[in-house]
């Protein structure tokens, strides 16, 4: 195709594109206003219907559940495609061993090391309270995975690539992505079996506000926590495998 | 309430033009994280606290690590 016609059918999508965005923000209610008809139904079945304080949590995980399955494995392929790009080739495998002797000795001052330990304890419990109140206060399993798998890397803070590599065994955390992933299939399918529906609500509801409430809400949003923590975790490690360890052949300019 | 959203409209704004105009990707990756945060108090302001806090863990830090750790790999591979 030249590069004409090419511009040519860009135009005519690009112009159908922006006269239905046009048409569609015009339709919009104004912002700020008092009218929202999709957040008071949502509100509703969130707080009577389905014991769950945290209304974005009760539209991720039950109202729209089917959406949140599809994010899960949108994660797991690009961890997985990621780990396919980064892994190791056959050049790379001659390593400079002084060059990467120094790499993982390398670490920080005593006091980074002080403060990245300290802060290490306070953001794991942080992580573990977000992903376990997901049904009542604002985060979830997303949220507070993310915070998990940051809070381990603090060790590589303070304690360098040597630290970090002794306290994260990879292929547990590549077994618990695919276990987080997986669960949350399997807790769907468990809603065909019994009601009919996927991923229709099959635990006991429990009081609202309560910690062990919201049915399947509490059960996804731990799953997806554990899903979540476990591929950054994989992922990160690949990043600094390839930046602390391997090609490090040449010697670096630093 | 108005004057804080306008006020954190104008910061992002600022924000996001400085990532495109910072050039170097390991300089865009500590101006993204800055993106990152003035995002996230956007998303409070705009009372969407789940929001922000996969905003603050993703764009604040954990984008910004990746593209730092890339950045470094390809120049010692130069």
């Amino acid at each position: 195709m030249s590069r004409r016609i090419r511009l040519g059918v860009f135009a005519v999508g690009a112009c159908a594109v922006g006269t239905m965005l046009v048409i569609a923000f015009t339709g919009l209610p104004s912002f700020g206003t008092q009218r929202h008809p999709y957040g008071d139904r949502a509100v509703h079945m969130s707080v009577h219907k389905q014991t769950t304080s945290n209304v974005v949590s009760s539209v991720n995980f039950d109202q729209r559940a089917t959406d949140t399955l599809g994010e899960e494995f949108i994660l797991f392929t690009a961890v997985v495609g990621t780990l396919v790009l980064l892994r190791e080739l056959r050049e790379e495998d001659e390593r400079d061993e002084s060059q990467e002797k120094r790499q993982i000795a390398a670490r920080g001052l005593p006091s980074t090391a002080l403060v990245s330990y300290v802060m290490l304890g306070v953001t794991t419990l942080v992580g573990l309270y977000v992903v376990a109140h997901g049904h009542l206060s604002p985060g979830g399993g997303f949220q507070g995975g993310v915070v998990l798998a940051t809070a381990i890397h603090l060790l590589y803070v303070g304690g360098g690539y040597a630290a970090i590599r002794r306290a994260r065994p990879v292929p547990v955390y590549e077994i618990l992505e695919a276990l987080g992933a997986g669960g949350f299939v399997v807790l769907g399918l468990a809603g065909t079996l019994l009601t009919g529906d996927l991923l229709a609500n099959v635990l006991p509801m429990g009081r609202l506000g309560d910690i062990l409430s919201g049915g399947d809400v509490e059960l996804l949003n731990l799953l997806v926590g554990v899903e979540v923590a476990s591929a950054f975790i994989v992922v990160l490690s690949r990043f600094l495998e390839q930046y602390a360890v391997v090609g490090a052949r040449r010697p670096t300019t630093r | 309430m108005n004057a804080i959203i306008a006020i954190t409209v104008v910061l992002t704004t600022i924000a996001g033009t400085v990532v495109v105009l910072a050039g170097h990707p390991k300089r865009q990756a500590l101006t993204l994280s800055m993106f990152g945060l003035t995002l996230t108090v956007l998303f409070v302001a705009l009372q969407a606290p789940d929001v922000a806090l996969s905003e603050l863990g993703i764009n604040a830090l954990v984008v910004p690590l990746i593209i730092l750790l890339v950045a470094e790999k390809i120049r010692a591979r130069r």
